[in-house]
């Protein structure tokens, strides 16, 4: 099963997933365009990427740890860090975004680097190291407070409430706007810098990377710290979207973005995905939520069974597309 | 009760594209010790999976008599159940475990499906002390070095009662004092009715110990030899291992031979997983640009484990020892300084060391060399596709396109690829590590002439090969290495088959 016939062209083996999320998402939204009114609008679609902007940046920096072959779990705890410190900081001594922004970008950057440095210095599993960074960080919002603490920062308020007009009717959010540069950023760096193939050629095989003089330990405390920063960047998205900080904000999320990124083809033994890929998971998990919220009767725990279902589709089908090549 | 405890005949196994084994027969008397004896890949480990079970029946042709009953192994319980019980030269231990419950494992002595610990302990005290390992049988088994771990594993078989004993290179890994213990062990067994099967690279050991002699060459039954009426030598089983004839298998070279390219000097490595065991001692050998030279050895003799410790220290603890690079000190701590000394080593085992299976065949060359196909860390991808373009043909690697997994090619066009990757980091010495191993005839000869190619270019090239006909149609001056140490040098025109195999052999004085 290495090539897909489709008309003329055959697809390589590595971008089937990607396309079956493709058509996955494409399907959902005519058959959701079909049996609701009001579905079939470009409205719908953005409505997805501003109530989930935060995911996909959060996303797209546990994209590069799992394509080196690692996982992040602390991601969703960063999060709720992140609007904590946000939050309190602004309210409390009242300091200016300029200076909270930097900050929480900086404290989620490091609490990555530190995670990526025992990862790879002590030769422990990301998943054991990356456990621990989630207490850490859950533990540490309820040090600032235990209660939901609300911003009313005119910036951050501003920019909650301001709607970007595109063409006809269309708008989005600021947070889109970011979500999107990250994006772009990302899949260029993965694609076009030696330290993208370093990302690739680790997960591979790291041992060969290593026989290549390739400068793997350098890289995978890196990935771990873009994640870091990503969650980060998703915790002050969502701190704008929430207009709150709470040490009960985004509980779970980790377990969403692994979803989305799984759902999006890449491999979680590392070496094999795309960003794009992560960025249609996301899509799928959102539309999945904007279907049962238009079917109105459904409770919203149906959006868990349907990823649930979605994931066992996904693994079972990376199983087979990864059987041929790995003998 | 027949003479014969193990008959093997007319045993035929088959593996895609490769025939492994070609008729073999193989017949052990009761009692003895019946040593197997072959080049590496020969046969003889394929033999030992045929008769233990791990090839089931029906993967392979031909009769196995044990006892004098017919026998169709579905696996190695089968086997087991029969008294045949193989010891491979990895030991399959459970490092965690207890020594006894090691030897109990997957046979434990319980009652109404509890683990019954008093009895377990006991016996296997009493098991212990029959194969003489003095341990607490409570001590786990990562506390314990390899030779007494190679003991637990007798004692497992004593535990599985034992008729046939296989050993697979028993003495591979141990020192001379293990090794002397565990050879009177062994006869210790055989006077207590155990027969053993014992596969071993050290003549001196299968002259000492063995009562008859198997030989197999190419996946084929050369002879059996009965040790004290035929008076067996050591001279007499080289004779038997090597004796084939060189065909025209390699294409015709004139070196042209240069300066010094790469020096080594009283080189001295440290294995990693058995602290004190010296893997490589005190090895000095010199490259010069424009030359082949080989370097042959047996299993276990420390050929890779010297490549790959020059190779930026990858392998091994306390290296000591000089590199001289064209005649300068230089001073290798990782892989990019070897790259950066133009110094490349291409691994024996493409597929775990060598390639990024799942990654296209343009990555995968331009991986090591990447740094000159980039600037300021941004990678020119036009340029990546020209510079594996020119490899596909230049290397005629069989792909439909540079953009085809590494994974789906065939074991010499992977080959290709790993060679294209290394040649982009423009090296002056290169390492090739078995690189025709697993791949068809053909496709050899192809390799050849890219070696001999690189040389003409005024590469040193070292090639560490188990075949003894390839180091001597494709080398100018072969080094031998045994037990770590450099056993001789010798030249093209003095080479022979029997000479290499007497200085591979060449145990510690």
């Amino acid at each position: 099963m290495s090539t897909l016939t489709l008309g003329r062209g055959r697809v390589p083996a590595r971008y089937l997933p990607i396309l079956v999320t493709g058509c996955l998402f494409v399907a959902m939204f005519a058959a959701g365009g079909i049996r609701y009114e009001g579905f079939a609008s470009g409205q719908v679609i953005l409505n997805v990427f501003i109530d989930n902007a935060f995911l996909l940046v959060v996303a797209v920096g546990l994209t590069f740890v799992i394509l080196t072959g690692g996982i992040d779990l602390s991601v969703g705890s960063v999060v709720a860090l992140s609007t904590m410190i946000a939050a309190s900081l602004l309210e409390g001594p009242g300091w200016p975004p300029y200076l909270v922004i930097p900050l929480v970008l900086a404290v989620g950057s490091g609490l990555g680097l530190v995670m990526g440095y025992i990862v790879h210095a002590f030769d422990i599993q990301p998943f054991i190291v990356t456990l621990a960074g989630m207490f850490l960080a859950r533990g540490l919002c309820y040090t600032i407070g235990t209660d939901s603490i609300p911003i009313a920062d005119p910036a951050f308020t501003v920019f909650a409430q301001t709607r970007i007009d595109l063409f006809a009717d269309l708008w989005i959010s600021p947070s889109v706007v970011v979500a999107v540069v990250v994006v772009l950023v990302a899949a260029y760096v993965l694609h076009y810098t030696r330290f993208g193939r370093t990302v690739y050629a680790t997960g591979g095989n790291e041992q060969s990377a290593l026989l290549m003089g390739l400068p793997v330990g350098r890289t995978k405390i890196a990935v771990y710290t873009i994640s870091g920063f990503c969650s980060a960047l998703g915790g002050l998205l969502l701190s704008f979207y929430m207009l709150s900080g709470y040490g009960l904000h985004a509980v779970g999320m980790e377990l969403d973005a692994i979803a989305a990124v799984v759902i999006g083809g890449t491999l979680l033994t590392g070496g094999s995905g795309f960003l794009l890929g992560t960025v249609l998971g996301v899509l799928v998990l959102g539309l999945i939520q904007t279907i049962i919220s238009f079917e109105g009767t459904l409770s919203s725990w149906w959006t868990k069974i349907f990823i649930g279902m979605l994931l066992f589709v996904f693994i079972v089908l990376q199983r087979l597309f990864s059987g041929g090549s790995r003998r | 009760m027949t003479e014969h405890i193990l008959r093997m005949s007319g045993i035929t196994k088959t593996f895609p594209g490769v025939k492994a084994l070609q008729d073999v027969n193989l017949s052990v008397r009761r009692g003895e010790i019946h040593a197997i004896c072959g080049e590496n890949g020969a046969g003889k480990s394929t033999l030992m999976k045929v008769l233990s079970g791990v090839y089931p029946h029906g993967e392979y042709e031909g009769e196995i008599l044990f006892e004098g009953e017919r026998c169709e192994f579905g696996s190695i319980r089968d086997s087991e159940r029969a008294g045949i019980v193989i010891i491979h030269q990895e030991l399959a231990l459970s490092p965690q475990l207890s020594i006894a419950e090691n030897i109990f494992l997957g046979n434990e002595r319980a009652r109404r499906g509890l683990i019954d610990w008093n009895r377990t302990n006991y016996e296997a005290g009493e098991l212990m002390r029959r194969v003489g390992l003095e341990e607490n049988p409570t001590t786990a088994i990562a506390d314990i070095g390899v030779g007494k771990q190679q003991l637990v594993e007798i004692a497992k078989a004593l535990a599985k009662e034992v008729k046939l004993l296989i050993l697979d290179e028993p003495t591979a890994a141990l020192n001379d004092d293990d090794s002397a213990h565990l050879l009177d062990l062994l006869r210790g067994l055989r006077d207590e009715g155990i027969t053993c099967v014992i596969i071993s690279h050290k003549l001196n050991e299968v002259t000492a110990i063995a009562d008859s002699v198997t030989i197999i060459r190419d996946g084929r039954t050369i002879e059996t030899l009965d040790m004290a009426t035929d008076h067996v030598t050591e001279d007499r089983i080289i004779a038997g291992m090597v004796g084939r004839a060189l065909d025209n298998r390699f294409p015709p070279h004139e070196p042209t031979i240069g300066e010094e390219a790469l020096r080594i000097e009283d080189w001295t490595v440290y294995s990693p997983s058995q602290p004190g065991r010296k893997v490589v001692d005190g090895a000095s050998l010199t490259l010069r640009r424009g030359e082949i030279v080989g370097l042959a050895g047996l299993m276990g003799a420390g050929r890779t484990e010297l490549a790959m410790s020059v190779f930026g220290r990858t392998y091994g603890v306390n290296i000591s020892g000089k590199i001289f690079k064209d005649g300068k000190p230089v001073e290798i701590r990782n892989v990019q300084d070897a790259i950066t000394h133009r110094i490349a080593y291409a691994t024996e085992d493409r597929k775990r060391y060598g390639l990024n299976l799942i990654e296209d065949i343009k990555r995968n060359i331009s991986a090591a060399g990447l740094k000159g196909l980039a600037r300021r860390g941004w990678v020119n991808e036009y340029e990546e596709y020209k510079v594996a373009e020119e490899f596909h043909k230049s290397m005629n690697i069989k792909a439909p396109s540079v953009d085809s997994v590494v994974g789906k090619l065939s074991g010499g066009n992977q080959q290709k690829v790993v060679l294209s990757k290394w040649i982009l980091t423009e090296p002056d010495v290169l390492i090739l590590d078995e690189p025709t191993r697993g791949i068809d005839v053909g496709a050899k000869y192809e390799i050849y002439t890219i070696i001999n190619r690189l040389a003409d270019q005024g590469k040193a090239v070292l090639v560490i090969s188990s075949e003894l006909p390839e180091l001597l149609g494709l080398c100018d001056r072969i080094y031998t290495l045994s037990e770590g140490r450099i056993t001789g040098e010798v030249p093209r025109r003095e080479a022979t088959q029997e000479r290499l195999m007497h200085l591979m052999t060449k145990g510690q004085e």
